[in-house]
């Protein structure tokens, strides 16, 4: 297992990093072995003046409050219709399914049932866990109460995501969500032999992601490391298990059984095999989608990595910025943006994390007015280029070197 | 976590089928998808359909309540906390009771007044209406007619201080005894007397039941010193006194005066500004072990305060020791309770941290 923490650079090659060539050139890369430092680009996070970020800050701010000093009856009836919709689209999935022996109507419940995966997992479990809708006071729709439809234990997704990843987002060496512990994304994380299988375990990744992320918020390194005890371990592992050991057991046991025992004895063995095959394509149908929405939200290969220096002493509006520089948007219809869960405006959710997901569409525009007023990118595209870029970014740097792409430099639209 | 209702009565072999269905709904609950077809089926808590609104007065409205399952029983005088979604947030708010417990129809009745610059009085008296759910937590209180029922028997009440009274005086009129009962009511104007039409046909019918009402715009105020005037026996009769804070106050200092104050009982609707009453304690310093914040209390303030003034997210709901949200286990030390005074603390104790104060260092999983 290779560590992508890095060892501090000499501080000469930290200075080149900050300041490195003009924004909008490829660096140039080739100073040698250290590929750590190899080819930064300059963050335009070093091009704002300490007074334009609190400007910043504060208009962010401003937008934060006004929309929550406008939540009301309009954001309930949405998650709750959500969520109804969700348990609907589950219990046509199900009915359907127990004629699963019929191709049609086997492939009427899988659909049905991938896409109320997709929704729960995404525009609900996500966000809901991330504390969007607590301002409801509802124990029902409550960050601390919520458990979702996947493999990962609510608790430890909990800690792994909302704390770590959104708290050090793209921090080199701090982000664990940056490449995952496993995969080089970024040319400043250091080669390692391991990485030239990162083409093959990228693949097992999309189709098991939702098993990956279990895994992930164990954090390897800091069992490793020591730094979670044995008995925290344990428990860990042990909630995982209980977790894990329900959702095999309602899609692959109690659903194929229930349709087999319902379908008579001459029907039965083919009847459990259909159902779970649905149950087993639902769910991988999910992790794929997961896997690409999450993939393109850091890692298409104009967004911004930090080292820890740049992040040292933060202030309200650096701290948007680096949000703002280490995230990238998917353009798409509102049907695309319910089932991405909104994290196709993952810049907006970075921004503000815990603001209910549905308002992400109404604020983009003025982030983006922001971004274009103080001469910074707003990372967007289409679905299909964004993850072009990232399998790009995966092949590549799986061997030594690689550069940094070059950045799409101030954003405005007269220059776009 | 936010508050919930409370748990409601369930037969074991309801409860048991659902835990067998659970291996296909997890990690939802069966609960979840019966409440597509009806809301009122959760078995996770007490809930309960709106039916009626009606006018109590000018400023009040009386809401009568379908509960989702079987009534779990109040005694009169005591009240319930409320969940209600208002705008999209979910608000509690504490009603006494004014249904007698014996309803056949097994509906419940609160009879909230209406508070101009409140949140969810307001939305009871003009946005709700029949069909509403709402979540019903448990039932509370010790403002209570004593068991056996005394002989004789004194209510003061003023505004809405009538609501829990008027639960009584329902459960005295449905009873087989009849005590003696002298009843000084005041509110400020003719059109704002709770339920006038029911005390006045009361005071014509029930056998025993003496109305005092004062309008106090036109005939000022009750004063303890008309006590001998409206009730000369006073001392000798169980006497419960409601509404805002300076009558009791006045009416407990008399009683502490000139009469037994064991035989007092009072009800105070608003928190008073400390959290209670109880003597004060030495403080402490407090170890919030999950969050690994430490704070100190100087006996006053409760747990919960000095937390969050130290920086810690804390679970809370009511903040008057009623909901049971903010609790958290005990690990080590002493606590006081600041409602009574009590000093108590077992390692492993499920503590409210909203009305109790560290009595020297305590460590609590929070």
């Amino acid at each position: 297992m290779p560590s992508t923490t890095q060892t501090s650079p000499p501080l000469a090659m930290r200075l080149n990093e900050i300041q490195g060539p003009p924004s909008g050139v490829p660096a140039a890369g080739g100073h040698g072995g250290d590929d750590a430092h190899f080819g930064a680009p300059e963050s335009p996070l070093g091009q704002l003046s300490p007074e334009q970020l609190d400007a910043l800050g504060r208009e962010l701010d401003a937008i934060h409050d006004e929309v929550f000093s406008d939540l009301g009856d309009r954001d309930s009836r949405y998650i709750r219709s959500t969520i109804k919709l969700h348990r609907q689209l589950v219990l046509a999935a199900r009915a359907l399914l127990l004629g699963s022996r019929s191709d049609a109507l086997w492939l009427a419940g899988t659909t049905s049932l991938s896409v109320a995966k997709i929704l729960e997992n995404m525009e609900i479990g996500h966000n809901v866990m991330h504390g969007q809708w607590d301002w409801m006071n509802d124990p029902d729709i409550n960050s601390q109460s919520w458990d979702w439809d996947t493999a990962s234990p609510a608790d430890a997704w909990r800690h792994s995501h909302n704390y770590e990843h959104h708290t050090f987002t793209n921090i080199r060496g701090k982000d664990r969500d940056l490449g995952y512990e496993i995969m080089r994304i970024d040319p400043q994380q250091r080669w390692h032999p391991v990485y030239l299988a990162q083409p093959l375990y990228n693949l097992l990744l999309m189709g098991l992601f939702e098993w990956g992320v279990a895994l992930h918020d164990l954090n390897f390194d800091a069992i490793r490391s020591g730094e979670k005890s044995k008995r925290q371990v344990r428990d860990e592992l042990r909630a995982i298990g209980v977790k894990a050991r329900r959702q095999i057991v309602k899609d692959y046991l109690a659903f194929p059984l229930l349709a087999a025992a319902l379908s008579g004895p001459s029907s039965a063995r083919r009847t459990f095999r259909s159902t779970l095959a649905a149950n087993f394509t639902a769910n991988i149908v999910r992790n794929v989608w997961a896997y690409s929405i999450i993939f393109c939200g850091h890692f298409p290969d104009q967004t911004y990595t930090f080292s820890e220096e740049e992040a040292a002493n933060e202030t309200r509006g650096g701290w948007y910025v680096r949000q703002l520089l280490g995230s990238a948007n998917i353009e798409g219809g509102s049907l695309f943006h319910l089932l991405a869960g909104n994290l196709s405006f993952q810049i907006e959710h970075h921004l503000f994390p815990d603001m209910p997901s549905s308002r992400y569409a109404e604020i983009a525009p003025r982030v983006r007015d922001i971004c274009r007023r103080y001469e910074l990118p707003y990372n967007t595209g289409p679905l299909r280029r964004q993850l072009g870029t990232v399998q790009r970014t995966i092949l590549r740097l799986a061997f030594p070197g690689g550069r940094q792409r070059p950045k799409p430099g101030p954003y405005s639209p007269e220059r776009a | 976590m936010a508050e919930r209702g409370a748990a409601p009565q369930i037969s074991p072999r309801r409860l048991r089928a659902l835990r067998l269905v659970r291996s296909f709904t997890s990690p939802l609950l069966p609960d979840d998808y019966l409440e597509l077809v009806n809301p009122l089926w959760s078995t996770r808590e007490l809930r309960g359909r709106i039916e009626r609104i009606e006018r109590a007065c000018d400023d009040a409205v009386t809401i009568s309540i379908k509960p989702s399952w079987e009534w779990p029983g109040h005694t009169p005088g005591q009240y319930v906390r409320l969940g209600i979604e208002v705008d999209g947030v979910h608000h509690w708010r504490a009603y006494s009771l004014t249904s007698d417990p014996g309803r056949p129809d097994g509906w419940i009745s609160l009879t909230p007044k209406l508070v101009a610059d409140g949140k969810v009085s307001p939305f009871l008296f003009r946005g709700v209406r029949p069909g509403t759910i709402v979540r019903l937590g448990g039932v509370e209180g010790t403002f209570v007619l004593p068991s056996p029922m005394p002989e004789r028997l004194l209510f003061v009440s003023a505004g809405s201080g009538i609501t829990p009274i008027m639960s009584m005086l329902r459960s005295i009129a449905g009873g087989r005894t009849a005590p003696d009962v002298v009843h000084v009511h005041s509110a400020r104007t003719a059109g704002g007397v709770i339920f006038a039409r029911e005390l006045h046909e009361l005071g014509e019918r029930q056998p025993g039941y003496r109305l005092h009402q004062r309008i106090t715009s036109t005939h000022g105020r009750v004063s303890p010193d008309q006590l001998e005037r409206l009730c000369p026996d006073w001392t000798e009769r169980e006497a419960f006194v409601c509404g805002p804070a300076g009558l009791l106050d006045s009416f407990g200092e008399r009683w502490r005066r000139d009469g037994d104050p064991t035989r007092l009982h009072i009800e105070r609707f608003a928190p008073t500004e400390r959290v209670g009453d109880g003597q004060r304690g030495q403080g402490g310093e407090i170890h919030l072990c999950s969050s690994d914040v430490r704070a100190s209390s100087d006996g006053e303030q409760p747990i919960l305060v000095a937390g969050e003034q130290a920086g810690a997210e804390l679970p809370y709901g009511c903040r008057m020791g009623i909901c049971h949200t903010c609790v958290g286990r005990l690990r080590s030390g002493q606590v006081r309770d600041l409602r009574t005074g009590r000093v108590h603390g077992q390692p492993g104790e499920m503590l409210r941290t909203c009305v109790n104060a560290p009595e020297g260092a305590i460590e609590i999983d929070l």
